[in-house]
């Protein structure tokens, strides 16, 4: 659609704004003596200014939805014998390619005989007919408005209760807003329910879950459409899990302590310089800890390992000695530990706000008896805050479930079913990006897969966002 | 006996006392040992993208194969090697393996660069020119002494013949060493020497553009029916709950909700600024929604209620007197979290933001890179050169994400009030 309506739009506002406004006043003034209009003539104008945008705008999204449709059925049954009788899909191609003929721009496929030289008409007739839409959808939209215009406009008067119409519309608004926060979330089911069904047709859930052969690449040709084993992701659950247990080995203590440090040792000076580090730490994008896990921690980690192993090796221990010497620098720790680096100030966070919800008078009853500090954390600060520093664990485990970016650089792509955390081991999210980033064509199993991991994902992410909400919420009101 | 027991006693529970300060002194050491960690290796591995090196020859423009009329058609480098070559008295084979090794040395740079100056000055044909281009990839890396002489010469993609070549050159002083303007004013290349970050700059501004036009009206709006005009009850629960939820869904499901929705569902076109910013409108509609209501929950009650007095109506209290009270905390929460938008790959890369994108967008429905996708892009390249461009890339990024940062410090600073 041509962006001409958006002028006229602004213009037909302005103008019913404007006109609304010149009209309240005028008819105000025929009020007797003492009385006074109910609303303000800017108010009026603005009831007017919505009862004229708001049917242009319905006709205009009313047009662009259906227009696309129309257009393709107004062309085809305009169309001469030889291309009605194409197939819809060729006939689709016949016309785009006409319409840049048309346009005077090359075609994209080369076209036998009877087509070749319909090209140019048929062009200039598809665009001709194109034109004619967009322009009947403006000249529709225009004619909402006059309408609109003129209804409102034989409303105003003095009596009329025109701001309260206005706020009504105003929180209608409001409303609408906050809405799509809902329909964020249908859109989110719904499209990962609806492909994943697709997708659970051709591979039976139990298979999905429980199989521990995951060679999506095998399936690309149609003849393997589910053969034996190719989409059983438990490796890739393991994976994650796995990878999520060392992330939380690192942030869990490290984050705790800064929380406990910060809380309860630091001064003032000091937390006021910690602080703002661990945030930036939080705010370095998930692609950067990728990069650095990739290029810094991996090559680190081997080094270490295979020196390790160098030494190892002759000795007692010589068969684990030569394992760690072939270690590879896509190992789930080095993936893990980055993630835990990344997961600590969110972890430090979220427990700095827990232990400080936690009521003075209980750490000035501890030290009254005698109790130091830490004695005072460990026997009555962690005991009152184990719910919440719980449920802040769970987020973080959350985030570290869905978390992609550092998984996909750091970690690799051999579906393995193992707990060693030297080994390659593959995830979920990794999966996902690796399933849904290369050329082809979508409905096949293997693309669909993405869409049943992703709703695994969704769903356990899920479930631990809610339960540690929960978990803290209720925490929260214990003390309030 | 008593005492003495107690003071032992005492001693060892200092003793512990101590050490459990110690472990919250080492945990933040950890934690800030690691940014510092982070961010040198970064800037170690970064720094030498920002400056390059450019190798002037001079060329004599042979008019035996030199067309005027038609001078791409040369093979400039070619020629330009073998003259070099030539020059330094070094005969070549048969085959042509001195002129084809000299001739990778440079960047193809050079035969725009000699194409353009003869189509800008046909008389040049016949004439010695000299041509400015950058050098090859792997050229930069040994001026860089990323590539040195003392690794053994299979390990190395350059051969000792090559590095004595460079070196002689560098004597002569063809080769001038500067700062590396191509990085901020090029489209993404596959050639490491010509890649530039200009490409996903604009991409990722987009696409911020976008975003900040959709999700700051709708999260503020949302925000302020939530909190001023919303009834107490289910739906009101319901939909907090949902927005809380929707705060902690991975990204990747977003992008997973772009590809299906506006890519496959509403054909959008693939890895354009228009989907990228609306996925990322919808992932941080909840951050702003939550930091919007906040500031404004943080607004005193007695301003409202002074407003009510006043004869204000509800709508006129909140877009006259706490709204604009709230702002300052509102602009904080949204510039934050469009910071964090910026820095946001996953859902990029599902909607088609990793293919290898030239040139510089200028629409919204054209495909484009975007900076964090594009350090994905060139982690990703084998060239050993594109290694430091990452980095430097990363660099240009945090450095947008600082500045973000620091206008909503300054907003705070500057605008908050405390009740």
């Amino acid at each position: 659609m041509t962006w001409l309506f958006l002028p006229i739009l602004i213009a037909a506002a302005v103008a019913a704004y404007v006109g609304g406004r010149a009209l309240a006043r005028r008819r105000g003034r025929s009020l007797p003596a003492g009385e006074r209009s109910h609303s303000r003539p800017g108010q009026h104008g603005a009831y007017a200014l919505i009862w004229t945008v708001v049917p242009a705008l319905v006709v205009l999204m009313g047009a662009s939805v259906f227009s696309p449709n129309i257009e393709r059925q107004l062309t085809a049954s305009g169309a001469p014998e030889a291309v009605q009788q194409l197939e819809p899909f060729r006939r689709e191609a016949f016309f785009a390619d006409a319409r840049a003929v048309g346009a005077g721009r090359p075609a994209v496929q080369i076209w036998p005989a009877p087509y070749a030289e319909l090209l140019p008409t048929e062009g200039q007739r598809a665009s001709r007919i194109g034109q004619m839409l967009d322009l009947g959808a403006i000249v529709g939209a225009a004619l909402a408005a006059l309408l609109g215009a003129l209804f409102v406009f034989g409303q105003i008067r003095p009596g009329m209760r025109a701001r309260n119409r206005v706020e009504g519309w105003i929180v209608g608004l409001l409303f609408a807003c906050s809405a799509v926060a809902v329909l964020t979330t249908v859109g989110i089911i719904a499209s990962l329910v609806y492909d994943s069904l697709r997708f659970f047709s051709t591979v039976p859930l139990a298979e999905f879950l429980f199989g521990t052969q995951w060679s999506p690449q095998t399936a690309i040709r149609a003849d393997q459409v589910g053969s034996t084993g190719a989409f059983g992701a438990l490796p890739l659950f393991v994976g994650t899990f796995l990878i999520m247990l060392i992330a939380m080995a690192v942030a869990a203590p490290v984050g705790l302590f800064s929380a406990i440090y910060l809380s309860e040792y630091a001064g003032p000076i000091f937390r006021a310089t910690v602080k703002p580090v661990l945030e930036i730490l939080a705010g370095v994008p998930t692609v950067v800890y990728g990069f650095f896990a990739a290029l810094t921690v991996g090559p680190a980690f081997r080094e270490f390992f295979n020196g390790l192993g160098a030494l190892m090796v002759g000795g007692p221990l010589d068969g684990l000695g030569q394992y760690l010497m072939l270690v590879q620098n896509q190992m789930a720790l080095v993936a893990g530990a980055v993630m835990g680096i990344m997961l600590i100030p969110f972890v430090s966070s979220l427990s700095d706000d827990i232990i400080n919800a936690v009521p003075q008078s209980l750490r000035d009853g501890s030290y009254a008896m005698g109790a130091t500090k830490s004695e005072t954390v460990k026997r009555v600060l962690l005991p009152a805050a184990l719910p919440g520093v719980a449920g802040a664990m769970l987020l973080a485990m959350s985030r570290a479930i869905g978390e992609t970016m550092i998984v996909t650089m750091a970690a690799g792509l051999a579906a393995r079913l193992t707990l060693n955390p030297l080994d390659t081991v593959t995830t979920v999210t990794v999966q996902i990006v690796t399933l849904l980033t290369g050329d082809q064509e979508f409905n096949s199993p293997k693309t669909l897969s993405a869409f049943g991991l992703g709703l695994t994902l969704f769903l356990v992410t899920l479930v631990l966002n809610i339960v540690a909400q929960r978990i803290v919420q209720t925490y929260r009101q214990q003390y309030d | 006996m008593r005492a003495a027991r107690l003071r032992a006693g005492l001693k060892r529970r200092y003793a512990r006392e101590g050490r459990f300060r110690l472990y919250g002194l080492l945990a933040i050491g950890v934690a800030v040992g690691f940014l510092l960690l982070l961010l040198g290796r970064i800037i170690e591995q970064g720094h030498t993208a920002f400056y390059t090196h450019t190798v002037t020859v001079p060329v004599y423009m042979d008019p035996a194969r030199v067309d005027r009329a038609y001078p791409q058609g040369t093979n400039f480098e070619l020629l330009v090697a073998e003259q070099q070559l030539a020059r330094m008295g070094v005969a070549d084979d048969a085959q042509g393996t001195k002129a084809a090794a000299m001739r990778s040395l440079f960047s193809s740079e050079l035969k725009f660069a000699a194409a353009a100056r003869i189509q800008g000055n046909p008389n040049l044909v016949g004439q010695t020119v000299p041509i400015a281009a950058p050098v090859s990839d792997d050229a930069d890396l040994y001026f860089k002494h990323e590539i040195s002489r003392a690794t053994p010469a299979d390990q190395r993609r350059l051969s000792d013949e090559q590095i004595s070549w460079l070196d002689r050159m560098k004597a002569s002083g063809l080769v001038a060493t500067h700062f590396n303007s191509g990085l901020f004013t090029k489209g993404d290349s596959t050639e490491p020497e010509l890649a530039g970050v200009l490409g996903a700059v604009v991409g990722s501004a987009l696409m911020l553009v976008v975003t900040a036009l959709i999700a700051i009206p709708l999260g503020v709006g949302a925000a302020l029916y939530l909190e001023e005009f919303a009834p107490r009850g289910r739906i009101t629960d319901l939909i907090e709950v949902n927005i809380n939820n929707l705060a902690a869904v991975p990204s990747i499901i977003y992008g997973l909700l772009g590809l299906a929705l506006f890519i496959n569902w509403m054909h959008l076109p693939r890895a354009s600024p228009l989907v990228g910013g609306l996925v990322l409108a919808l992932m941080a509609l909840p951050t702003i929604i939550i930091a919007t209501r906040s500031s404004l929950k943080a607004v005193p009650p007695s301003i409202r209620e002074a407003a009510l007095a006043m004869g204000a109506s509800k709508t006129q209290t909140v877009f006259q007197h706490t709204l604009p009270l709230a702002m300052p905390g509102v602009m904080t929460g949204a510039i934050i979290s469009m910071a964090h938008a910026l820095g946001e790959t996953a859902p990029l890369l599902l909607i088609g933001m990793v293919s290898f994108i030239p040139g510089i967008p200028h629409s919204l429905g054209e495909p484009t890179g975007a900076l964090p996708s594009l350090v994905y892009i060139w982690e990703n390249a084998s060239e050993r050169a594109f290694h430091e461009r990452t980095a430097a890339a990363i660099l240009v990024l945090l450095a947008f994400m600082i500045v973000m940062n620091a206008a909503a410090i300054f907003l705070r600073r500057r605008f908050e009030r405390r009740w």
